[in-house]
């Protein structure tokens, strides 16, 4: 009999909270690791920065031989080279380069940029970003594509928006 | 004895006696053992007012959603046997799967049957909508209903970067950006721009919530197996779980509700 009153009403809730709690917390580190298991340490995507050679490689006008690999147009005029994104500043598409009419145009919505990337058709709301891009003591164009400047916040006239050329 | 049909020969065989352990459907006990002694069957209401189930009152939308979504399973399984979701080889076996495969018409099928059950899912809230069948008793069923509606839409989505073709990747690449503009987990959505400190961004484009969804900062080769694992296991599974659980609480309500 004292056997079967060793474990009284109290007791036995006192008990059934702790299993609860312990089993709330294997549930909340279950989903937190699972949850941490979707984020890969590493990737294969294209590094952020990149070294685009030297500014006498490029000619006036749009480059496109970063444009692939790195997501970046390199527009040389009015005497400055600039790091111009390609994604959309509507919903994210990759806008091609029409050198005929002189503008970037957007497949997916019909959005259409000047050769500087100020928007003046289709949807876009806003023009498309530039990177920053400084040059290295050893004379190579480094862009960085985790720093952006945004045309209508008034970034364009920072100094690592452009550089002269 | 030797007057005993061949169907009550059949019937006394100890492999169907095994198999329904009722009698014959001919009386309402053994009618409603059937569809209690029945794994699938026993989510399905024991007995319904033949006024519920009126084409004119329930149009069957229920139904046809369901019918679909197992003709999606079945031919979703055979096209698995054809399809590597891998960049290299993705969109060439959606071509071979017409080209090579014996009835080529098996995507058409997995594809336009995708179509109508986006449909027939919407005509079905429609009708629930517009009979009052979201009010109590039923309205947790309704909730339900709500998230399945949600991940029929979701199966939709993962399916149609599968074809790795330029309408998928632009549209999932526009689809993910929606992703992007979450509030606070998304890197350009409301609060992000809050979380900095100093040089620091807390959230990014490397650990917002649509680089969890893609698998990386675009659409690539990740993607295309992030969404095929979703398409092909995780959103079914927890469908089916879903579904079980809304045809058991429709029976558990009070069945479908009757005309007016």
């Amino acid at each position: 009999m004292a056997d079967k009153q060793s474990l009284n009403r109290r007791e036995f809730f006192s008990f059934l909270t702790v299993g609860w709690v312990a089993f709330s917390a294997a549930c909340a580190g279950l989903a937190s690791m699972a949850l941490r298991y979707s984020y890969p340490n590493v990737n294969f995507e294209p590094e952020m920065d990149f070294l685009a050679g030297r500014p006498t490689d490029y000619e006036a006008g749009v480059d496109e031989r970063w444009k692939n690999g790195f997501g970046v147009w390199m527009i040389k005029r009015d005497g400055i080279l600039v790091a111009l994104s390609n994604i959309c500043t509507h919903l994210g598409c990759v806008p091609n380069w029409l050198p005929a009419e002189l503008k970037f145009k957007c497949p997916c919505h019909g959005s259409g940029f000047y050769m500087n990337g100020v928007n003046f058709e289709g949807p876009a709301p806003r023009p498309l970003e530039r990177f920053r891009i400084t040059m290295t003591p050893d004379g190579q164009i480094l862009v960085d594509k985790t720093r952006i400047f945004r045309q209508e916040k008034g970034e364009w006239n920072h100094p690592d928006s452009f550089i002269r050329v | 004895m030797a007057d005993k049909g061949l169907a009550q020969k059949v019937r006394d065989t100890q492999v169907w006696k095994s198999i329904f352990r009722h009698g014959p459907p001919d009386n309402a006990r053994n009618r409603a053992a059937v569809v209690a002694g029945n794994v699938f069957l026993h989510l399905h209401p024991i007995k319904l007012k033949k006024s519920g189930v009126e084409l004119g009152y329930t149009w069957c939308m229920g139904g046809l959603t369901f019918f679909i979504f197992l003709a999606l399973a079945v031919t979703g399984v055979l096209l698995m046997f054809y399809y590597r979701p891998t960049a290299e080889y993705a969109f060439n076996d959606i071509v071979a799967m017409r080209e090579h495969v014996p009835l080529g018409i098996m995507r058409e099928i997995h594809r336009w049957g995708a179509h109508a059950m986006v449909i027939t899912v919407w005509l079905h809230m429609f009708r629930v909508f517009m009979t009052g069948s979201y009010k109590p008793p039923r309205e947790f069923n309704w909730g339900v209903g709500v998230i399945l509606l949600v991940l029929t839409m979701l199966l939709s989505f993962t399916g149609y970067l599968l074809p790795w073709d330029q309408l998928a990747i632009w549209a999932i690449a526009v689809g993910a950006n929606m992703a992007k503009a979450t509030p606070l987990v998304g890197h350009g959505g409301p609060g992000a721009a809050f979380a900095v400190i100093g040089d620091f961004v807390m959230v990014s484009d490397k650990n917002d919530v649509r680089y969890q969804l893609l698998g990386g900062r675009f659409v690539g080769e990740p993607a295309l197996l992030r969404f095929y694992i979703l398409h092909c296991v995780f959103i079914p599974l927890v469908v089916g779980t879903l579904i079980a659980v809304h045809f058991w609480r429709v029976r558990k309500d009070g069945g479908i509700s009757a005309p007016l």
